[in-house]
């Protein structure tokens, strides 16, 4: 037995244990919002097995754990990327401008859940929700307004968007053509992540099978084409707001882009092609050491993967690029004001966690989309963190801490272990057919409820410290516009009658013929969109093939 | 109150995907003894009403988070007052802010559930307001 492993127990059998017996711990067991149990105290013994060379070496070299650039943010701060978008074009193209005005570094849309689930602000099941909770984009016109005056060149913009991003990428493709930005210079990311939506989101239209077919269609295409485009977004974000914890949310994420790998390489892409393009998002949620332990953690089982499995060759194959954002599911409606604090909380994590942009929620956004004034307070916390805090000053600051060290290793361990089981199910695609995933994201949804329902999980302002009733119509919320929808309606009935018809027809047949001979559909969507076709006629061209997918309801 | 267990129709109606808060209160309504049944994503009123008559249902509650409730809310309660269901019990959760509520209760919406609801007080509610013929 070492010295200090012997000096250890003699602290916890006598120093600790006398302290202990006169007044107990506040609880019998301590353990992170995953359930990794933490002791009292955490010391060198505990990272024993570390060797600092192979699992944490330097930022911008293999495994990079400490973070995967050798500068970090004293080169350049992370990304304040804000997301928005709602009602109209217009507003929207007027909420960016102010953006920017105020020193957000890139743009991020929202869009509408018909514009996401392939719709038109017409159809009958687009009723109640256009521009509701984004923006509605129906056709390349309402794209054209949204960055009148932003010119493509000099922003970066993130889209949310899965089942339907070949069009809005297209879309965004033709807008830089008419600015004259060639498709080559454009920078900005695709959410394009579908398999999460089969397992946390809810937002596909087509059967799994073709539906990756069309997220790896943006894959390839933009590989020749948009050079510097992200393709895909491989979000982490939901599957934690789904219910799951820290370990699932990390290991799910992982698997999804394995799974995307491995179609992209079964399509004859190089891995070191394709990889660098490919992004992530991971969520921040309650339990600050282990999120950061989780980012840390996850950097480093991504590279290896990478590596190991995949046989990459090309350094930025293995960066995990990580884009950070607030779990809007850690946000209470009681007592909203608390939310700043929780944010803050949020975008230290992120900071600390070495993610290349962060995005802060906004404290009112459980009741309605935000506030102009609580999206500035967003994007200040953000401000005040990156050049008052210090936090910016030095690089992965909490590398060496006994604790956060033994958690990135614990975290790291257990993520391996979900991806070897879902790799002996037959990969994820299986797992996620066969209502696993579902059920473990579940189960963790259920424990985290009946941990608040006891009180073992405190949530200020909800289950401990509750004031009276408080009044939101008190609040300046903001509203959306009851005339959204029918000025949308309006606008996508007056395109319908201006447009070429003849351009149209030749596009969604254009479109039709690709389909059928498996061919790359990027560049029969841009003809399409070039065409002023909507949102819906390309979507009910794909549904034509395709049919839509209707999940099996398992409970 | 009889010994037949009380039935629940769950519904998420509208284009929103986030279902974890009711696939929470489903579980918490089987564990309660009751019978549910949940449509899964994307149902439409329509399918709600005429799946709450078929079934025969005590209870129908929708989920909305994406603020579309106050335009498909009112088809569902529409629709089961013109099947001359409106003995079955309309309960709501979700994002849905107060001054809708008013409205919603107007309509013959039982109750409005806002986040952050613990589930046992929707057992205990759909209990103590369900009366059962015999």
């Amino acid at each position: 037995m070492s010295e200090l492993e012997s000096d250890y127990k003699r602290w916890q059998d006598t120093t600790l244990k006398r302290t202990i017996e006169r007044s107990p711990e506040r609880r019998a067991d301590f353990a992170t919002e995953s359930g990794i149990p933490v002791k009292a105290l955490y010391t060198p013994l505990d990272v024993a097995g570390s060797d600092y060379r192979n699992d944490l070496g330097f930022p911008g070299e293999f495994p990079y754990t400490r973070g995967v650039y050798p500068s970090m943010y004293r080169g350049q701060l992370w990304t304040m990327r804000q997301y928005a978008g709602f009602g109209s074009a217009e507003e929207t193209n007027q909420r960016f401008r102010y953006l920017l005005e105020q020193g957000s570094t890139g743009l991020s849309i929202a869009f509408d859940l018909p514009t996401q689930l392939g719709l038109d602000s017409d159809d009958p099941r687009a009723e109640g929700a256009v521009g509701r909770v984004g923006v509605a984009v129906d056709s390349l016109a309402d794209m054209e307004t949204i960055f009148e005056g932003i010119p493509l060149d000099r922003v970066s913009t993130s889209m949310t968007i899965n089942a339907t991003a070949p069009i809005l990428l297209a879309m965004y493709i033709a807008v830089g053509e008419r600015q004259g930005v060639a498709q080559q210079q454009l920078t900005g990311t695709t959410q394009n992540d579908i398999l999460k939506e089969f397992i946390a989101r809810g937002t596909y239209i087509f059967p799994p099978e073709p539906s990756l077919r069309l997220g790896l269609d943006i894959v390839e295409y933009c590989l020749r084409e948009v050079p510097r485009w992200n393709t895909m977004n491989i979000a982490g974000y939901h599957i934690r707001e789904a219910g799951a914890d820290a370990v699932q949310e990390l290991a799910f994420t992982l698997a999804d882009a394995i799974a995307y790998i491995e179609q992209a390489r079964a399509r004859g892409l190089a891995v070191d092609d394709f990889a660098p393009r490919l992004s992530y998002s991971l969520g921040c949620f309650r339990d600050l050491f282990e999120e950061v332990a989780k980012f840390r953690a996850a950097r480093r089982l991504f590279a290896r993967i990478m590596k190991d499995r995949f046989g990459a060759k090309d350094p930025r194959s293995c960066l995990l690029r990580t884009f950070s954002g607030s779990c809007g599911s850690t946000l209470v409606s009681q007592q909203p004001l608390n939310n700043v604090v929780r944010i803050t909380m949020h975008a230290l994590m992120g900071a600390l966690g070495g993610h290349q942009a962060i995005h802060t929620a906004c404290w009112d956004e459980g009741y309605a989309i935000p506030s102009e004034e609580a999206a500035t307070l967003a994007l200040r916390t953000q401000q005040i963190l990156a050049y008052e805090s210090g936090v910016a000053n030095t690089i992965d600051p909490l590398a060496g801490s006994y604790y956060v060290e033994y958690l990135t290793n614990e975290i790291e361990t257990r993520a391996a272990a979900y991806l070897e089981k879902i790799d002996a199910m037959g990969g994820m695609l299986r797992a996620i057919e066969s209502g696993y995933i579902d059920r473990e994201i579940r189960e963790s949804s259920i424990r985290y409820q009946r941990a608040i329902d006891s009180g073992e999980t405190v949530i200020v302002g909800l289950n401990r410290y509750q004031a009276p009733a408080s009044d939101d119509e008190q609040l300046e919320l903001f509203q959306s516009d009851p005339a959204v929808e029918p000025r949308q309606k309006e606008r996508v009935g007056a395109l319908r009658a201006r447009r070429d018809p003849g351009e149209v027809v030749a596009g969604l047949a254009a479109l039709d013929a690709a389909i059928e001979g498996k061919l790359n559909l990027m560049p029969a969507v841009i003809r399409a969109v070039k065409a002023y076709a909507t949102v819906g006629e390309i979507s009910q061209v794909m549904r034509r093939h395709w049919g839509e997918y209707r999940a099996p309801v398992e409970l | 109150m009889g010994d037949k267990a009380i039935r629940v129709l769950l519904a998420k109606v509208g284009l929103d995907g986030h279902d974890r808060g009711i696939k929470t209160v489903v579980r918490y309504l089987k564990d309660a003894g009751m019978e549910v049944i949940f449509t899964g994503l994307r149902a439409t009123p329509e399918r709600v009403v005429d799946a709450a008559c078929a079934e025969h249902v005590d209870v129908v509650g929708l989920s909305f988070l994406a603020g579309d409730h106050m335009v498909l809310a009112p088809r569902v309660i529409d629709g089961l007052k013109k099947r001359r269901a409106d003995g079955v019990m309309v309960l709501m959760g979700g994002v849905i802010l107060k001054r809708d509520v008013a409205a919603l209760e107007q309509m013959g919406v039982k109750r409005v559930f806002p986040p952050g609801t613990p589930p046992a007080n929707i057992v205990e509610f759909i209990k103590r307001n369900v009366t059962q013929p015999q």
